[in-house]
C-alpha cells in the first residue's frame, strides 16, 4: 500500500492505494468519479481517457502511483458549473452520442485533438486521430461532425477569453 | 408539429447526463457491504470437470466463498432456458442440452463457468481464483457446423444426436421445385454469413442484494429487457417468486442484442449473494464479453434462385445450417428460423420459397441475436444472390431489382408474412439518385486509368419489427407476449411521468417518448419523465429489441395518453361548464370550442387531485395504463447503395460514397432516427469488411479482445448519406415502423456487391480483409 497526493479537477486529493492500482481504478473505486469508463481490458478502446497535465492519456494504462503529483482532469471536470464545455456542448448538439459509455471518454479525446491542432481540423484528422477511442452506437458520422463544430466554438470561446 | 412534438429534431434530454460523466451504469453501483465476484472459467472447449480443490484459495486474503457448479445444481437453481419452441420437419420437438449456470460435470465451450469466488475486492477474489485448481479431462472437440454433423463427430449433448438441434422447414417444396422445372434461367450460390460479437462498449455486469429481513432480492443487470429478465429468474430459475426480486437496468451502455438474455452471471450472482448473506458485484472485462456474450450470426447457406425468360424471379430454394454453439440462449430458436426464413422473399414478388434450416451445437460460444436477428442474415444472402443474377443474366442490378418488387399491397409471401405498406421504388430512386447511378461507369473509367478497380453494390432490405402480435409468435412457438405496457401519471402540479416496459440503452427514449406528450398535451419536455427500467416502478413489460420501442411501446404510451385525455376533457368541460364534446386540447389547454374559456393543463391536473368539484361518480386522480399488443409486424425497407475504390496492388478498400434511403414510416425524431441509421450501417459494414469471430479447430476463440477483433473505427468509414421516403405504417396509430436494425440489415451486401463488382469476380466471402481481397483478384 502507498499513499498518494495528487490533483484531479482541481482539488488536492490523497489515497492509500495498492501499488497495482490503476488509475483508472483510483479514479473510479476510491475518488467515485465514475464517468471515466472501462470498457476493455488492452488499452484499445480509449473509454478511460482522462487528461494528465492537460494531455490525453488513457488511465487504464497508467499506474495511479504514476500520476503522483500530477493534475488529473476528468469528465465531471471540464463544465464550468451548469455550463457545459464547448465539446459537451457540440456533442449534444450534434447528436455525437448514443449509449454515452464511450462517450466521456471521446470528449476527452477531442478536446485533446482540438487543442493540438487548434482550428485547423478536417474530417480526414479528426478520423484518424480518434483511432484510439471505440463507439459501437454513433457510426461515428456525428462524433466527427462534433469535433469539427467544437473546434470552431473552442477557438470562439477562446477568443473571447 | 410543435418545436418539440413529433418530427421535430430535438437535442436528447438524456445528454446532459452522458456528456458530465454522471450516467449511472451498473458498474457505478456501490452497496455497502458489497463483495466481488470472479468467474473461473475453462480454458477447454469441451471436457469434463474431475475435481474442483478451493483449498488453498479459501486461505488466502479476503476470500469471502469458493461456489461451484455442483453446489448452484444441488440448489436446485434452474438450468438455462430457450423459450422458442421450433419443430423439427418429422413433426419432433427441437432436441436441447441442459445448460447450468455454471458447469457442475462437462464444460462444452471455452470461458464457460465452473466456479466462483466471491472476494472483498476485485483484487482479491482474482488473486484467489488463480489458486482454485481444476481437474478437466479433456473430451474431443468440434468448432465447425460441418464437421459436427458428419457420421463420427464428437457429441456435445446426449439430447441431440448428431448434434442437431432441430432440422426446419418452411415453405411450399413441390412448388419451389415445379418452378425449378419450368425455369428459363437458375442461379445458385454458396454464401457464408460470418459470426460476430456484438461489444457494446459496456461490458455486462451484475449487483445483487439479497436482504434476509424481507428474503427479498434487488438485481441491478445491464439488460434490455428488466421485466423479462425478473420472470424469467422467478419462473425458470427458481430464483424467488416475482413479488421478492426486484430487477433494475439503470443507464445500460449499448446492448444490440447481446443484453436480451440471462446470462449464467446474473444467476450466480444472486444465488451467492443470499449464500454469503451480503451484496455481490460481478463486472465482466472485455475478454469475457468476448467468451460469454451471445454471439452472432454464423449461418453456411446454398441458395437457388429460378426466373422465367423475362427475367421475373419464379422460385427460391435456401439450404442453411446454422451454427447455434455449445448451448441454446434465450431465443436463439428463433433467429434462423421465423426471423431468418420469413423474410426470404425481401423486397421481390417471389410465388414459391423452400427454405431449410438446420440448427447445429458446436463446441463455441452461444449464438443469439444480435443487431437484426437472422433479417440481417436473410437480407445477405437475397441481396448478393440478386447482385450475382444480374450479372448472369447480364442485366442492370438495379433494374433487374425494380423488376421483381412488390408493388400491391397488402402483400401475402408465401412463407408467412403480410407486407403492410412500402414504396420500394421510391427508396430505390432515393439511392440511385445520391449517388448518380447513372454516372458510374463514367466514373470507373476514370478509377481505372488511375489504377483503381471501382465497384458499386446495391443492397435492397426489408424487414420485420415490432415482432407481433402475441396470439401469432404464440403459434410460431415463442414462449412470450410481444405487446408494451404504459402508464401515464399526470401529477396534481400538472407534471407528467410516463411509466413504460420499453427499455433505453441509448436509443433516445427519454427524449422521443417526450416528443409524443409534447405533441399532443402541448407542455415542454422538460415538464415530462421517462420511468423505464425498474420492475418495481413499471408493472410490466417486454424491453428493447427488434426495433419495437416506437412501433409497440410508444403506441402503448399514446393508448394511455387517450385515456388520461379522455378523463382530463371532462374534468375541464366541468369546470368549465361546458359540453366534453367541445372540449380540445391546444398548447397545454383545455379550451371550450366556439367560447373564449378554457383552462390550462395544471388546474385540470389539481381539479383531479383535489377532488373538490369533479364531475358526479367520477374517481380523483389522473393516471391511466394501457397494454398495447400490435395487429402485426412493421415492415421498415429501404435502398442502400455503396460506391467503393480497391487497390489491387494491396487488397484494400477505400469508401467513395455510402448512401441509405429508408422508409422507416413517420419519424418521431429525424435527429435520432439518422444515428440509429449510422450506427448500424457502421456495424454491418464492419462485418462486411473488418469483424469476424474465430475459433480454431480446437474451439479455442483466436479474436477474443479488440487486439484481435477489428472493431470498425472512426477512420474505417466513410460519412454517410441518409434519406427518407415515406410511407406511414397502417398498423399502428403513430404510423411508425421501426430504425434501429435498418442499416446492419442492409449495408452488409451493398459493400461486398461493390467490391465484387470492383474485382470481377464473386470470390469473396465477409470480412473483405485486404488479404481476402487481394486473393480474390490475384487468385
Amino acid at each position: 500500500m502507498s499513499a498518494i497526493k495528487l490533483t484531479v479537477n482541481g482539488k488536492a486529493v490523497s489515497a492509500e492505494i495498492e501499488d497495482r492500482t490503476l488509475l483508472v481504478h483510483l479514479l473510479r473505486d476510491h475518488l467515485n468519479l465514475t464517468g471515466t469508463h472501462v470498457g476493455c481490458d488492452t488499452s484499445q478502446c480509449g473509454a478511460c481517457v482522462v487528461h494528465i497535465d492537460g494531455r490525453a492519456v488513457k488511465s487504464c494504462t497508467v499506474l495511479a502511483g504514476q500520476a503522483a503529483g500530477s493534475s488529473v482532469t476528468t469528465i465531471e471536470g471540464i463544465a464550468k458549473g451548469d455550463e457545459l464545455h464547448p465539446m459537451q456542448a457540440a456533442f449534444r448538439d450534434n447528436h455525437g452520442l448514443q449509449c454515452g459509455f464511450c462517450t466521456p471518454g471521446m470528449i476527452m479525446s477531442a478536446i485533446d485533438i482540438v487543442h493540438r491542432h487548434g482550428g485547423k481540423l478536417d474530417e480526414e484528422t479528426v478520423r484518424h486521430e480518434l483511432e484510439g477511442n471505440i463507439c459501437r452506437c454513433t457510426g461515428y458520422h456525428n462524433i466527427v461532425k462534433s469535433v469539427l463544430d467544437a473546434a470552431g466554438r473552442m477557438k470562439m470561446s477562446r477568443a473571447a477569453e | 408539429m410543435g418545436v418539440e412534438g413529433i418530427g421535430a429534431r430535438v437535442v436528447r434530454k438524456e445528454d446532459r447526463r452522458f456528456t458530465t460523466g454522471r450516467g449511472r451504469y451498473v458498474d457505478d453501483i456501490k452497496i455497502l457491504g458489497m463483495t466481488y465476484a470472479h468467474f473461473i472459467r475453462t480454458p477447454h472447449a469441451h471436457a469434463k470437470v474431475k475435481s474442483i480443490d478451493s483449498s488453498a484459495a479459501m486461505q488466502m486474503p479476503g476470500v469471502v466463498a469458493v461456489l461451484t457448479g455442483k453446489q448452484i445444481v444441488d440448489d436446485k437453481v434452474g438450468n438455462l432456458i430457450c423459450v422458442w419452441a421450433i419443430t423439427s420437419k418429422d413433426g419432433t420437438p427441437m432436441k436441447m442440452g441442459a445448460w447450468p449456470a455454471m458447469a457442475p460435470e462437462t464444460v462444452r465451450f471455452v470461458g464457460q463457468a465452473v466456479a466462483v469466488v466471491i472476494g472483498e475486492t476485485k483484487n482479491q477474489a482474482r488473486d484467489a481464483a488463480e489458486a482454485v485448481v481444476v481437474d478437466y479431462e479433456e473430451l474431443p472437440v468440434v468448432a465447425d457446423v460441418k464437421a459436427a454433423i458428419a457420421p463420427g463427430a464428437p457429441q456435445l449433448h446426449p439430447e441431440a444426436p448428431g448434434n442437431i438441434i432441430y432440422d426446419w422447414h418452411i415453405g411450399d417444396q413441390a412448388a419451389a421445385d415445379g418452378a425449378f422445372k419450368s425455369a428459363a434461367n437458375i442461379v445458385s450460390m454458396d454464401v457464408i454469413n460470418n459470426r460476430l460479437v456484438p461489444n457494446a462498449m459496456e461490458p455486462r455486469a451484475a449487483v445483487a442484494d439479497y436482504d434476509t429481513a424481507e428474503d427479498h432480492y434487488t438485481l441491478y443487470t445491464t439488460s434490455q429487457n428488466p421485466h423479462v429478465a425478473r420472470l424469467v429468474l422467478s419462473a425458470f430459475y427458481n430464483i424467488a417468486p416475482e413479488h421478492k426480486l426486484r430487477v433494475i437496468a439503470p443507464d445500460v451502455g449499448g446492448g444490440f442484442g447481446s443484453k436480451i438474455y440471462i446470462y449464467p452471471e446474473e444467476m450466480v450472482s444472486l444465488w451467492a449473494s443470499k449464500k454469503v448473506g451480503r451484496p455481490v458485484k460481478w463486472t465482466g472485462d472485455r475478454s469475457e464479453a468476448f467468451l460469454t456474450d451471445a454471439h452472432g450470426r454464423d449461418h453456411l447457406t446454398h441458395a437457388d434462385m429460378a426466373f422465367d425468360k423475362d427475367n421475373r424471379i419464379i422460385g427460391l430454394r435456401v439450404k442453411t445450417h446454422a451454427n447455434l454453439g455449445a448451448y441454446m440462449s434465450l431465443f436463439s430458436s428463433s433467429v434462423p428460423t421465423y426471423l431468418y426464413a420469413t423474410l426470404l422473399p425481401g423486397q421481390y414478388n417471389i410465388p414459391a420459397i423452400y427454405a431449410e434450416v438446420i440448427a447445429v451445437y458446436t463446441n463455441t460460444t452461444p449464438v443469439d441475436a444480435y443487431r437484426g436477428a437472422g433479417r440481417p442474415e436473410a437480407s445477405y444472402l437475397l441481396e448478393r444472390m440478386m447482385e450475382t443474377a444480374a450479372r448472369q443474366l447480364k442485366v442492370d442490378p438495379a433494374e433487374l431489382r425494380r423488376k421483381n418488387f412488390i408493388t400491391q399491397f397488402p402483400h401475402q409471401t408465401p412463407v408467412i408474412m403480410a407486407y403492410d405498406i412500402g414504396d420500394f421504388g421510391a427508396s430505390l430512386d432515393s439511392a440511385m439518385k445520391a449517388i448518380d447511378y447513372a454516372g458510374f461507369p463514367t466514373r470507373k473509367a476514370k478509377a481505372k486509368s488511375e489504377g483503381k478497380l471501382r465497384g458499386i453494390g446495391v443492397s435492397c432490405y426489408i424487414e420485420a419489427c415490432g415482432i407481433a402480435p402475441s396470439k401469432a409468435v404464440g403459434s410460431l412457438g415463442a414462449g412470450v407476449g410481444l405487446w408494451e405496457s404504459a402508464e401515464v401519471r399526470v401529477n396534481p402540479v400538472g407534471t407528467i411521468e410516463i411509466l413504460t416496459g420499453s427499455h433505453s440503452h441509448g436509443q433516445g427514449h427519454e427524449t422521443t417518448f417526450c416528443q409524443l406528450v409534447a405533441e399532443r398535451l402541448g407542455v415542454p419536455i422538460s415538464q415530462v419523465q421517462i420511468v423505464h427500467g425498474d420492475a418495481d416502478k413499471v408493472q410490466f413489460g417486454m424491453g428493447t429489441y427488434g426495433s419495437r420501442s416506437a412501433a409497440v411501446g410508444l403506441t402503448a404510451i399514446l393508448k394511455a395518453m387517450e385515456k388520461v385525455e379522455t378523463k382530463a376533457k371532462k374534468i375541464a368541460a366541468h369546470q368549465l361548464e361546458a359540453s366534453e364534446s367541445d372540449i380540445v386540447i391546444e398548447n397545454g389547454e383545455f379550451k371550450a370550442t366556439g367560447t373564449d374559456k378554457s383552462i390550462a393543463l395544471p388546474m385540470v391536473a389539481l381539479a383531479a387531485y383535489t377532488a373538490h368539484n369533479l364531475p358526479d361518480g367520477m374517481e380523483p386522480g389522473l393516471k391511466e395504463g394501457a397494454f398495447y399488443d400490435p395487429t402485426n409486424f412493421t415492415f421498415p425497407a429501404g435502398t442502400y447503395i455503396c460506391e467503393l475504390e480497391v487497390d489491387p496492388s494491396t487488397g484494400k478498400t477505400s469508401f467513395v460514397n455510402f448512401v441509405a434511403a429508408d422508409d422507416f414510416g413517420r419519424l418521431i425524431n429525424p435527429m435520432i432516427v439518422e444515428g440509429q441509421v449510422h450506427g448500424g450501417l457502421a456495424q454491418g459494414i464492419g462485418q462486411a469488411l473488418l469483424e469476424h469471430a474465430v475459433f480454431d479447430a480446437n474451439g479455442q476463440p483466436v479474436t477474443a479482445s479488440f487486439m484481435d477483433y477489428a472493431m470498425p473505427r472512426a477512420d474505417d468509414l466513410p460519412s454517410f448519406k441518409l434519406s427518407h421516403t415515406t410511407t406511414l405504417c397502417p398498423g399502428n396509430p403513430l404510423g411508425v415502423k421501426g430504425c434501429g436494425e435498418a442499416g446492419a440489415i442492409g449495408s452488409s451486401a451493398a459493400v461486398i456487391n461493390a467490391i465484387t463488382d470492383a474485382i470481377g469476380n464473386n470470390k469473396l466471402e465477409m470480412p473483405a480483409t485486404p488479404d481476402r481481397v487481394w486473393h480474390a483478384i490475384h487468385g
